[in-house]
């Protein structure tokens, strides 16, 4: 089977077979960075271009280490060595790389919609690696294969995403993705944090983290920018993390073999307490263990590979 | 010079008519309105023939030349955009035998001799008539008066800040009073700049689903709710603008009943498109006020049926490629209308909610009557301002063959039915479909 998309743009666009055919092919591509050579010669001869718009530590690294394991040449562009200083338009520096004819453009920006725009104009496969607050299909998609792995399935698990839902790509790529599969997906924050008819989406929805726990396989918690408290989003950090962070008392209302999953990077003591985020039931770092697997999956199959 | 339009349904709310008649057209006025000139055609002819130019116009209808009460003409300052010129060229293909135009150039027309500017450009164009809006605050920056008395004797027709609100409830209860010392209108764009900050579209299921920030309808509710009421504590006029939501149109129903002095317009995407129209992160679809939801338009369309909404104008707002061709949240807002806007509001008669007597009130005899310019009217003695519309031309929408600068709609490729196929202005002919 093999994936006939040009471009991972989002969840959305994405059938349940294409993403079992992912995530089947990533736990495949797990083994390879076990190993102690670890690289396969699969890409070679590839190029793959990261075009980073805004910051970002975890999801850069995660596509360079997954290209460069399939042998294909990784190069890196983010915003401040990128012509956008110089004033070039996104699409005119989008064309430009093409010129030089790569295989694949991995881009993030802060614009929702940006990596559409290059999808249309480039030949290029496009792999979306977070648009503003749209989507961010890969964090989904291993977010998803760690808990294939971990439960053996996801259809009909209780899955809570809590935090600041409105500004959260993870978050719209998880309830796509998750609920597409079958699984029961509870959001919950504030309604200052909640955008609207969100329960069009297929989703239920609490204004209070207890509610939203209970008898959850899986509590997700989402990153909380500080810089949203201006925007009077919520009154202030101690508050939040009082009344919305997940800590050792409110947890007991989960399942007792609840998995704790966050996106990253956490802020310790205020979403998640610190003994939760490296307590028995987190996950999180396998989830950047296996964000690394999903885009070598995504690499070779968008490169025309098959399995 | 004489034109005889003969043989055509004349549609004429103002009077009102509607019946096949004929219309003499001499030095620039409307002469003569009855049934059959062209059968005395001999008799009149008798006395000058040569000088006679008759339109067979049958199959056709003439109605008062359309007046476009909200455009964005762009020059001075955004040249690149539009200019006087070619915006007056897209006006007059339009169908549109009058404008009037928004502030907020650069400089901001603020002043007389911005004002007596576009005028004289305008006047060297000589296609349509062009009648210039001010700006409400110098600099259109919410602060203080521009000069109402030295704007008005330079030709300006109404105070505007256009683009953007006045967020000072006292300025604008200052404008108010003032302009209405002077007879003129003002007009209201109704948005809160704190409840639409950073939006880029309607706030609702689809911003929520594309994660794009949100523009809520109560930003121009309280907006309209606010000038409405300081309307009525002054006792003055006022003219909202470009009406979006359906909370807007339910403030201007009530305000209307309550005998409140306020008249509203909309625009031509706003009862045809929803939110649905930016799925796709089409930038075109970008506009401000945003497309709303599907509740919105059925109460826009409602409020166009009732009478709560006086005007269609068509925010025509140019903007060059590259203004668009970036990302969707860096894209400028709006989108142009005036060679779309008849063909969209022939929908409207088309599905039953106007009958193109209120249509051509909507897009003629009203904005006349609020502007208090000249047109809107057939009647013996009027200036000789004409839009003859082909009810039966089936056309396609194509953005290349426009004659604004820019390009910049949603509604490439629609079908349309009816189309303005001649523009007289002045008793001259300015536009005639090729």
């Amino acid at each position: 089977m093999r994936l006939t998309k040009k471009d991972l743009l989002g969840i959305k666009d994405l059938t349940v077979d294409e993403i079992n055919l992912i995530l089947d092919t990533a736990e495949s591509f797990i083994e390879v960075s076990t190993r102690e050579i670890k690289k396969v010669p699969t890409l070679r001869g590839k190029t793959i271009i990261n075009l980073f718009m805004e910051p970002s530590t975890r999801t850069r690294t995660s596509f360079e280490i997954a290209g460069k394991r399939l042998s294909a040449d990784t190069i890196n562009i983010s915003a401040s060595t990128s012509s956008v200083v110089k004033g070039e338009t996104l699409i005119d520096m989008a064309r430009n790389l093409e010129a030089m004819n790569p295989d694949v453009i991995v881009i993030r920006h802060s614009a929702s919609g940006a990596p559409h725009l290059l999808a249309k104009l480039l030949r290029q496969s496009i792999i979306n690696a977070g648009d503003g607050a749209h989507e961010h299909p890969t964090q989904a998609l291993l977010d998803m294969m760690t808990i294939r792995t971990k439960k053996g399935r996801i259809a009909g698990l209780k899955v809570s995403i809590v935090g600041d839902i409105a500004h959260s790509r993870v978050a719209r790529s998880n309830i796509y993705g998750l609920t597409r599969m079958g699984a029961q997906v509870t959001v919950a924050g504030p309604a200052t944090m909640l955008p609207r008819f969100i329960e069009r989406m297929g989703v239920t929805v609490h204004h209070r983290i207890e509610d939203a726990i209970r008898g959850a396989d899986i509590v997700m918690m989402l990153r909380i920018q500080t810089e949203r408290e201006q925007q009077n989003i919520f009154p202030s950090l101690r508050e939040y993390a009082k009344y919305f962070g997940l800590n050792r008392k409110n947890i007991r209302l989960a399942k007792d073999d609840v998995l704790v999953m966050h996106p990253g990077p956490i802020n310790r003591g205020i979403e998640i307490a610190p003994d939760i985020a490296d307590g028995p039931a987190s996950v999180i770092l396998e989830q950047v263990t296996n964000g690394v697997a999903v885009r070598m999956a995504l690499l070779y199959l968008l490169t025309g590979g098959r399995t | 010079m004489r034109l005889l339009l003969r043989g055509a349904r004349v549609v004429d709310p103002s009077q009102p008519i509607d019946e096949k008649i004929d219309i003499l057209v001499e030095n620039g006025k409307i002469v003569r309105v009855a049934k059959n000139i062209y059968k005395s055609r001999t008799q009149t002819e008798a006395d000058a023939p040569s000088t006679l130019k008759t339109l067979d116009l049958r199959g056709k209808i003439i109605v008062p030349g359309l007046i476009d009460m909200h455009t964005h003409l762009r020059e001075p300052g955004f040249e690149y955009r539009e200019t006087i010129q070619t915006g007056c060229e897209a006006a007059t293909a339009g169908g549109f035998t009058a404008l009037a135009c928004m502030p907020n150039t650069n400089p901001v027309n603020d002043n007389h001799s911005v004002t007596g500017s576009i005028i004289r450009k305008a006047r060297e164009c000589n296609l349509c008539h062009v009648y210039p809006i001010a700006a409400i605050s110098r600099k259109s920056e919410g602060a203080a008066l521009a000069e109402f008395w030295d704007l008005k004797d330079a030709g300006a027709v109404a105070f505007s800040d256009d683009g953007k609100p006045v967020m000072n409830a006292a300025l604008m209860r200052r404008a108010l009073e003032y302009a209405a010392s002077l007879d003129m209108p003002v007009i209201s764009h109704c948005e809160d700049l704190h409840l639409s900050a950073g939006g880029v579209m309607n706030e609702g299921f689809v911003a929520t689903e594309l994660g794009l920030l949100g523009i809520p309808g109560v930003a121009e509710e309280v907006m309209a709710a606010r000038d409405i009421l300081i309307a009525e504590f002054t006792g003055t006029a006022i003219h909202i603008a470009h009406v979006s939501t359906a909370g807007t149109v339910r403030l201007i129903r009530e305000a209307k009943a309550r005998e409140i002095r306020v008249t509203a317009e909309t625009a031509p995407h706003y009862f045809t498109l929803t939110d649905e129209a930016v799925r796709e992160f089409d930038v075109n679809a970008k506009v401000n006020p945003p497309l709303r939801g599907i509740e919105d338009v059925a109460a826009i369309r409602e409020g166009l049926r009732d009478g709560t909404i006086d005007v269609i104008a068509s925010d025509h707002a140019p903007h060059a490629m590259t203004d668009k061709d970036v990302e969707f949240d860096d894209a400028a807002f709006g989108m142009v209308g005036l060679e779309t806007s008849l063909g969209l509001s022939l929908k409207l008669v088309a599905d039953g909610i106007l009958t193109l007597d209120q249509l051509i009130m909507k897009m003629s005899t009203a904005p006349a009557r609020i502007l208090k310019i000249p047109g809107g009217t057939l009647k013996t003695g009027a200036v000789a301002d004409m839009t003859v519309i082909d009810p039966d031309a089936e056309w396609t929408v194509d953005r290349s063959c426009f004659r604004s600068k820019s390009c910049n709609t949603p509604f490439h490729g629609w079908d349309m039915k009816g189309k303005a196929v001649m523009t007289i202005v002045g008793g001259e002919i300015k536009y005639q479909e090729p």
